[in-house]
């Protein structure tokens, strides 16, 4: 059979069920194999579209998510969502056309060096040289993407090669790579001796990642929370790892989180790091970092562990394997829960002393962080949210009180705007099940918004929640904070129309401006039939607050 | 942190010290990775996206055809190497990955020299080579062309001997090095 057609059989020998793409000249051969594999595709408006639909994709289902693109403009249109992916470890194969052999290196129509230009954003890539390494690579490309740290994998495939006749035997998913073994179990001495500073500690902080959401541990890690009372915190990337309404949760940490979970890890004498990278945002001045505390760090990734902040107690490996192990162990320390009680009563006074808070209007406005309270209501919590990049991302994250993992899709590490339509398609593909809402700002919306063409044609019912204050209001409110109210450059004004927007791509389009009847108005927009697109009018310049200052450290947030 | 938070300009000096110029000895990595095209793109891209310099890089096949040999030489303190190594390591085509103690390697280089001598200078520039157990390998009523090997050590005070002759040129191969004892590196 032809190369492209072993690609098809790989695909569904490895479970594919859905590819997002865009054909072109380069993979002409792989679209013609595709005419007859039996695999759904969704024809995205532009491949950053496509690239982010399966990030979403795999975020919401934790498979594979897959892409196509041509080559050239195709392959570079994918360098976003690829670098996006990197970022936040997100399990994803990119299968691209190139030039044919004989034009590589000529500069030939729609060529680009592709895998040159991914090399420093990829888990990996293969550079397809011969027809007959098509079905192997492809098949350890799937293996890469999904295994140890999750991440994006990059297939290249020159057209004359992919219409290679080859012979094809149905693979068995048994990959060897002698420069590739994970560990996932986690050293037994260096688990045993957390558990025996946990159950020393007196001021402990469990705080988790996204590598808890990637390795499915969010059962273990409320095992380990509540084998004792350990307070939990989650990055941005690891909401709904822990559900956001037990009686442990601090919140979110980090630039824009919760006094307590700042407070807290300010305070701790020992942080059980699960999954998490210390990230800047995190982290604050690194310097002033969590002063008191020793460091459990587990992580599949050898390379985060001490990569910012030293860890006391390394222990690599996946976070469900290890987080079991770690809760027979404490259990057999047989700690006394009794001296965690000043810790609680410190935590305590801190949660009542700094709620999250805000002004509500006196009137009908809409304030930014109601409309989250709102959609957390009308939705009784149970949502998909997928979030583009902003103020409205972070206060989602905020009042979005997420119970479960994977309930909360967004784009974290390289802070993508124009990430969450494409995403939220994704989502609901890979749930049709669960609602799907997408809470973007006006400015994050318009860098893909052509997407609602392809959920109107595809019937991807998701319901996009636009926080429209008619700026882009995170770079704003830095302007506002740190440069002297110099506004440069960050006000929309008022075009588009949205609700003509969504009504010219085939969406239903609203607009809500009165506080009152906001839940019910968001009601009837969630049972509306279709794609459908709300323009919520909400006051213009608010700022997102708690906030650790650029370069402070965590006890001194503003706000 | 990503973005500015004040207005203020950085002086240079702060930008340097933000930035963290390192020194630290030399680091000898050995590195086995599968003899694949690109490979050598992927570790030369990690080292100049974590802001490190190659000094020497040596490139050769192995005992083994499906696999080669880097060695490379880099200066840094040692924190950073380690980073860089469990970087090398995430890299799917890199088996291994030695960073070699000075003490516990066997190191060679080869370097060509190219010096310009005429008249009694010649044979001065002969007896250093000697000394140095160099081999003439090209010879011109107005130059000597020497080959040296040894670590890189004697390459260097080898050059310092010859310098003030006249050097004409000279190309280093970069190190190769070897753990001692039985095992493989």
């Amino acid at each position: 059979m032809r190369a492209v057609d072993a690609v098809m059989e790989c695909l569904v020998a490895e479970g594919v069920d859905v590819v997002f793409g865009l054909p072109g000249g380069a993979n002409l051969p792989t679209y013609d194999a595709f005419y007859d594999a039996g695999i759904r595709h969704v024809l995205v408006r532009h491949e950053a579209g496509g690239g982010h639909a399966a990030e979403g994709y795999a975020k919401a289902t934790g498979k594979v998510g897959v892409a196509f693109a041509t080559s050239g403009p195709g392959a570079t249109n994918l360098v976003t969502p690829i670098a996006d992916a990197m970022m936040d470890s997100v399990p994803t194969v990119f299968i691209t056309g190139q030039v044919r052999t004989e034009l590589l290196g000529t500069d030939g129509f729609q060529e680009a060096d592709t895998i040159g230009i991914t090399m420093p954003i990829v888990k990996h890539s293969f550079m397809i040289q011969h027809p007959v390494e098509i079905p192997r690579m492809i098949h350890e490309a799937f293996h890469i993407a999904r295994s140890g740290r999750p991440g994006p994998v990059l297939v290249d495939i020159p057209q004359d090669l992919s219409r290679g006749e080859i012979d094809y035997e149905p693979a068995v998913a048994d990959v060897r790579l002698p420069g590739y073994q994970p560990t996932t179990d986690g050293n037994q001495k260096q688990i045993r001796q957390a558990a025996n500073a946990l159950a020393a500690a007196r001021r402990p902080v469990i705080y988790a990642g996204g590598g808890v959401i990637n390795a499915n541990a969010s059962a273990e890690l409320l095992e380990l929370a509540t084998a004792d009372r350990f307070p939990v915190t989650c990055t941005l990337m690891g909401l709904g790892g822990f559900p956001g309404t037990h009686a442990q949760w601090l919140g979110m940490l980090g630039m824009h989180g919760t006094r307590t979970a700042n407070y807290a890890m300010d305070g701790a004498d020992l942080i059980c790091a699960v999954g998490a990278r210390f990230d800047d945002r995190v982290t604050g001045k690194l310097k002033e970092f969590a002063p008191h505390a020793k460091f459990i760090h587990i992580d599949i990734d050898p390379a985060e562990i001490s990569k910012n902040v030293p860890a006391h107690i390394p222990i690599v490996g996946d976070a469900r394997n290890v987080l079991h192990k770690l809760v027979s162990e404490y259990r057999a320390t047989g700690a006394d829960p009794a001296r965690l009680d000043d810790w609680w009563a410190q935590i305590e006074r801190w949660r009542a002393d700094h709620p999250l808070r805000y002004e509500d209007s006196a009137d009908s406005e809409i304030k930014p962080q109601y409309l989250v309270q709102a959609l957390y209501e009308a939705t009784g919590g149970e949502a998909i949210i997928v979030s583009d990049v902003g103020q409205h991302q972070m206060w989602s994250a905020q009042y979005y009180h997420f119970a479960r993992p994977r309930q909360w899709i967004n784009s974290g590490g390289l802070g993508t705007m124009g990430f969450g339509l494409p995403a939220a398609m994704g989502a609901k593909i890979g749930r049709p099940d669960d609602t799907v809402c997408v809470i973007a700002g006006d400015g994050s919306i318009q860098m893909n918004a052509q997407e609602l063409s392809t959920c109107v044609e595809e019937e991807i019912p998701v319901k996009v929640f636009i926080m429209n204050n008619g700026y882009l209001g995170m770079v704003r409110q830095w302007q506002e904070l740190f440069w002297d109210h110099r506004y440069s450059h960050v006000e929309m004004g008022n075009h588009p129309d949205f609700v003509k927007l969504a009504e010219a791509h085939g969406a239903t389009g609203l607009r809500l401006t009165d506080k009152r009847s906001l839940v019910d108005d968001m009601r009837t927009a969630i049972a509306t039939p279709g794609t459908v697109v709300v323009d919520v009018r909400v006051t213009r310049e608010e700022n997102t607050y708690p906030m650790i200052a650029p370069g402070a450290a965590a006890r001194d947030m503003v706000g | 942190m990503g973005e500015p938070g004040t207005k203020a300009p950085l002086s240079l000096e702060e930008l340097e010290a933000a930035t963290g110029l390192r020194t630290g000895r030399t680091h000898v990595l050995s590195i086995l990775v599968e003899n694949r095209p690109g490979v050598l793109t992927r570790i030369a891209g990690l080292f100049a996206r974590r802001g490190f310099n190659i000094e020497t890089l040596s490139v050769g096949p192995t005992a083994d055809e499906r696999f080669s040999r880097i060695t490379l030489t880099v200066d840094g303190a040692v924190h950073p190497i380690d980073q860089v190594t469990k970087q090398l390591h995430k890299l799917i085509n890199v088996l291994k990955i030695r960073d070699l103690e000075p003490e516990a390697t066997v190191s060679r280089e080869l370097a060509l020299f190219k010096v310009a001598c005429e008249g009694p200078t010649r044979s001065e520039v002969l007896e250093f080579a000697e000394i140095f157990r160099g081999r003439v390998v090209d010879t011109t009523k107005r130059s000597l062309t020497i080959e040296v090997t040894g670590a890189a050590e004697k390459v260097e005070a080898f050059e310092r001997a010859v310098r003030p002759y006249g050097l004409v040129e000279m190309m280093r191969t970069g190190e190769i090095a070897m753990s001692r004892g039985r095992a493989e590196t």
